[in-house]
C-alpha cells in the first residue's frame, strides 16, 4: 500500500531535530566556518548529553535498542534527522558525536559481537567520534577495488600499513576522542578487490597517526584528514568480514557495498537538508519584500523568478523521496543499491543547482559573507563528491540498468 | 508509515494493464498514429480491463472506490504502450471522475450509470482552449447566468471524439472561477469544427468545438446551483497527465537501453561508452524521482488534502523530465531516432505534449 504519512514516532524526532538546528546549530553557523579547526564543543557536548537522554546515539542506536515490536524505521528516522542538522548547518553535524560513518560500516559489516564491542563506545560518559577511512593518496572513486593499504596476519593480530586521506572526523575520532577509524586494507594485494576487508583501528594504537589537516572550500568545522598507519597493530577480531580471500569476488566485497547502501541515502539525505536551508532562504527573502509565488500558473505566465522557485522545490522535493525511498527499502531489507545510487545522484546535483541558483538570484546579498547563502554554496558541493562522486554514482545506477560488470562498464 | 511498494489489488491492476499496453496498444501505435485513426476493438478492450469502473463506486454503477494512486499506476502503465490510445481508453473518466468529485447526489445518480454500465462510448470533456497562454483558471470560454439558464460562449481545442460524443463536460469560467457544465451534443449553439492537426497523439481524432449562446439549465452545472471545487478536479487531471508521462518516459528508456546495448561503435557497445551510460542514468534517475513526486500528490489527494500546489509540481517536474527523457532517447539512436520506423520519435512528439494536454485525462 503505497503512503506517504510520516510515522508519529518520526515527527517527534523532526520536531526535537528541527530545535537543536534552530538554536544549537544555526547561531553559531558561521563563526565555526570562519574558525577553521576550531572545535563546537558546546554543541557536541550538547548533543551527546541529548542522545544519552533520548537513549539513542544516532547511528549506534540501532544496533544499541534490541529489536522492537512493530516496523522498522531506523533508517528512515536517520534520514530525517540528517536532513534537518544539516539544514541547520552540515559542518556542525559532521561534528556530531556516537555515530558516523565509522559507525555505519561497522552496522554494515560488522558481527554481532563486533557491533556490540566497537559502537558501545559512543554511550560512555564523554562524547566520542568514528570515522571511515577508505581513500588513499592515488585514489579515490576507483576504491575499494585499487586499496594499497596492506593488512598482514601476525599470530593473533593484524599488522598496517599504508596512508589514508580525506577522513571525515578523523582528528576528532582519533586525537579529541577515545573513538575509531575503520580502514579499508588489503589481505591479499594480488586478489583486487576480494582482498579487500575494513579493520577498526582504535584511537591510542600505536602506528596510527594523524598527518595532515586540510583546509577546505565549505564544511569547515567539520575536520577532514590524513591518516597514516606505520605497523600499526591490531587485534585480530579487530577484521570485519572472512579473514579468508575466497575467488568469489562477491563475497569479499560485500561489506563495502553493503556501507554504501546505507551512506549513500544519508548524505543524499544531508544534501537535501543543505539544500532546503538555501531555498527557504530565498523565499523568506523574497516574502519580506512582498514578492508572492503563484502555484498553477503555465510557464508563459510565471516571472522568472517564480520559475526559479517552482523548479527548485519541484527537483527538491522529488530528491527527497527518492532518498526517503532508498532509505525505506533498507529498513524493510530490500537491496536499495540502484536507488542509493540515484538519490546520491540528483541530491548531489540538486543541492549544487539549488545553492548556486540561489546565491545569483540574491544579487549582492547572495554573494555576502553576512548571510549564509554563500556558505551554504560552498558547504553545498562536498555532497557531490564524499561518498562516491556524482560520476561513480551514475556509473553505478547505468550498471545495474544495462546489467553490466565493472568490466563492461567502468 | 511510508510504503513504495503498491498493494496485491494494485499490483494485479498493473499487471493486467501491462499485458493490455504490451500486446495491444504497443503493437498498434505505429500504424494507428500514420493513419490518425484507432484499430477497431482496441478501445473496446482496454476498457473492459475496468479500470475506471473500479473506481466508482456501486451506487452509481461501478464496483469499487475511486484510489487516485492507482488510477496513476494504471495510467503509467497505459502511457508505457502508447498515449494516443491511453488517452481514447481513458476518455470517459474525464468525463465521469470531475462528476464523481463535484457533482450533486442527483447529478452522480443519474449521469453516472450510463457510462459505467455500458460499453465504451465517447463521453468526453472540452477542457483545452486555442491560446498559447491558455489557464485552466482562467478560462475564456464563459458561462452566464440568464434567468433560470446559463448561456455558454467560447471555443474549445482538443476535444477528443467531439464528433460522436454522447455528452460532453464543458469547462467555463463563471463569475471569475472556473465551472464545469454538462453539455448534451447535438444541440443548438453548438458546433463541431475540423479535426485537429497535432504534432503528436495523432490516433486521437480531436476537434474544436464551438459555442455560441448555448443554453443550459441551472441543473446542468456540476455541483448543482453552488457549483464545485475546480482544484481537486484540475488537480485530478495534473496528476493523471503526469502519470501517463511517467509511462511514455519508461517506454522510451526501456527501448533504447536494449539498443545501446547492441549498437557499436569501434567495436564496442555504445552503452559501454560513459558518454550514453550516464545519460541512461539520468533518464532513469530522473523518472524514478519524479514518478514519487507524482505519487506523493496522488495519495494526498485521496487522504483528502488541498493539492494544489503539490500536483502542480508534480506536473511541472513530469512535464520536464518527459521532454528530457524523450529527447535523450532519440540521441541515443543518432540519426536513427530520427526515421519514424522506431518508436523514439513518436514518444519526443508525445512527450512535449504533456504540459499542453492536461485535461485529456483524470483518475
Amino acid at each position: 500500500m503505497i503512503s506517504f504519512e510520516m510515522p508519529e514516532s518520526i515527527r517527534k524526532t523532526t520536531v526535537l531535530m528541527e530545535t537543536i538546528a534552530e538554536n544549537m546549530m544555526r547561531p553559531v553557523a558561521r563563526y565555526f566556518d570562519e574558525h577553521e579547526h576550531e572545535i563546537p564543543w558546546d554543541y557536541i557536548n550538547f548533543m551527546h548529553e541529548a542522545m544519552k537522554q533520548m537513549g539513542v546515539s544516532s547511528i549506534a542506536a540501532k544496533n544499541v535498542k534490541k529489536k522492537k515490536e512493530g516496523p522498522r524505521l531506523g533508517n528512515q528516522r536517520q534520514a530525517f534527522m540528517l536532513e534537518i542538522l544539516s539544514w541547520g548547518d552540515s559542518g556542525l553535524f559532521l561534528c556530531t558525536p556516537g555515530g558516523g560513518l565509522g559507525a555505519a560500516a561497522v552496522q554494515a559489516a560488522g558481527s554481532p559481537e563486533q557491533k556490540e564491542r566497537f559502537l558501545s563506545c559512543h554511550t560512555g560518559e564523554k562524547p566520542t567520534f568514528d570515522a571511515m577511512a577508505l581513500t588513499e593518496p592515488h585514489a579515490g572513486s576507483a576504491m575499494p577495488a585499487e586499496v594499497r593499504t596492506t593488512a598482514v596476519r601476525d599470530g593473533d593480530q593484524w599488522v598496517l600499513n599504508g596512508e589514508k586521506i580525506f577522513v571525515t572526523a578523523g582528528h576528532k575520532a582519533l586525537v579529541d576522542s577515545d573513538g575509531f577509524v575503520v580502514i579499508w586494507a588489503t589481505i591479499d594485494p594480488s586478489a583486487g578487490r576480494a582482498g579487500v576487508r575494513p579493520f577498526v583501528v582504535e584511537a591510542g594504537t600505536p602506528g596510527c597517526s594523524v598527518t595532515k589537516l586540510e583546509h577546505k572550500l565549505g564544511i569547515r568545522a567539520s575536520d577532514t584528514v590524513s591518516i597514516l598507519l606505520q605497523d600499526c597493530r591490531v587485534p585480530f577480531e579487530n577484521l570485519m568480514g572472512s579473514p579468508e580471500v575466497v575467488k568469489d569476488k562477491k563475497k569479499g566485497f560485500k561489506g563495502a557495498m553493503a556501507t554504501f547502501d546505507a551512506t549513500r541515502p544519508l548524505v543524499a539525505a544531508m544534501a537535501v537538508g543543505v539544500a532546503r536551508a538555501a531555498l527557504e532562504s530565498v523565499k523568506q527573502m523574497l516574502e519580506e519584500r512582498g514578492v508572492e509565488v503563484q502555484y498553477g500558473l503555465p510557464r508563459n505566465r510565471l516571472t522568472n523568478i517564480e520559475r526559479e522557485i517552482i523548479d527548485m522545490e519541484t527537483m527538491l522535493r522529488s530528491t527527497w523521496l527518492l532518498v526517503l525511498k532508498s532509505v525505506w527499502m533498507l529498513d524493510e531489507r530490500k537491496p536499495n543499491t540502484i536507488e542509493a545510487s540515484m538519490a546520491k545522484v540528483r541530491a548531489g546535483d540538486v543541492v549544487v543547482k539549488i545553492t548556486q541558483r540561489a546565491t545569483e538570484l540574491m544579487g549582492p546579498v547572495g554573494y555576502s559573507r553576512e548571510h549564509l547563502l554563500e556558505k551554504w554554496f560552498r558547504d553545498a558541493k562536498i555532497n557531490d563528491l564524499y561518498e562516491g562522486t556524482g560520476q561513480i554514482n551514475r556509473l553505478i545506477v547505468a550498471r545495474r540498468i544495462l546489467d553490466y560488470t565493472r568490466h563492461e562498464l567502468s | 508509515m511510508y510504503s513504495f511498494e503498491p498493494d496485491e489489488e494494485q499490483r494485479m491492476l498493473i499487471e493486467a494493464v501491462e499485458r493490455y499496453a504490451t500486446n495491444d496498444l504497443r503493437v498498434a501505435a505505429h500504424d494507428a498514429d500514420e493513419e490518425g485513426e484507432l484499430p477497431a476493438g482496441l478501445i473496446e478492450k482496454g476498457w473492459e480491463l475496468g479500470v475506471l469502473q473500479a473506481s466508482i463506486p456501486e451506487a452509481y454503477g461501478g464496483f469499487g472506490e475511486r484510489s487516485v494512486v492507482s488510477g496513476v499506476l494504471a495510467a503509467e502503465a497505459m502511457g508505457w504502450g502508447d498515449l494516443a490510445s491511453a488517452m481514447a481508453v481513458m476518455l470517459p473518466a474525464t468525463y465521469a471522475i470531475p462528476i464523481l468529485v463535484g457533482g450533486t447526489e442527483e447529478q452522480k445518480t443519474r449521469l453516472l450509470p450510463p457510462v459505467i454500465e455500458a460499453e465504451w462510448k465517447p463521453y468526453v470533456a472540452a477542457f483545452i482552449e486555442p491560446s498559447f497562454d491558455f489557464y485552466p483558471g482562467e478560462m475564456q470560454t464563459k458561462a452566464k447566468k440568464n434567468g433560470d439558464i446559463y448561456l455558454l460562449n467560447g471555443e474549445k481545442a482538443c476535444v477528443p471524439f467531439a464528433d460522436k460524443a454522447e455528452s460532453m463536460l464543458v469547462y467555463a469560467g463563471l463569475d471569475g472561477q472556473t465551472q464545469a457544465f454538462v453539455v448534451p451534443t447535438g444541440v443548438e449553439g453548438l458546433t463541431v469544427g475540423e479535426r485537429e492537426k497535432l504534432m503528436g497523439i495523432g490516433a486521437l481524432p480531436m476537434y474544436r468545438v464551438k459555442f455560441e449562446d448555448l443554453e443550459i439549465p441551472i441543473e446542468s452545472r456540476l455541483g448543482g446551483e453552488d457549483g464545485c471545487d475546480f482544484n481537486p478536479i484540475l488537480a485530478s487531471a495534473q496528476v493523471a497527465i503526469a502519470g501517463l508521462a511517467v509511462g511514455v518516459s519508461k517506454a522510451a528508456l526501456d527501448y533504447v537501453l536494449p539498443y545501446a546495448k547492441e549498437r557499436e561503435v569501434w567495436g564496442v557497445p555504445i552503452a559501454q561508452k560513459q558518454s550514453i551510460a550516464f545519460m541512461l542514468a539520468e533518464m532513469a534517475t530522473e523518472i524514478e524521482a519524479i514518478r514519487l513526486l507524482i505519487w506523493e500528490a496522488a495519495w494526498m489527494l485521496d487522504a483528502g488534502k488541498d493539492v494544489t500546489k503539490e500536483a502542480y509540481l508534480a506536473l511541472t517536474g513530469a512535464s520536464d523530465m518527459a521532454m528530457m527523457v524523450t529527447d535523450q532517447a532519440v540521441q541515443v539512436l543518432g540519426g536513427h531516432g530520427y526515421i519514424r520506423e522506431h518508436p523514439v520519435e513518436l514518444w519526443m512528439r508525445n512527450g512535449r505534449g504533456i504540459p499542453t494536454l492536461t485535461g485529456l485525462a483524470m483518475v
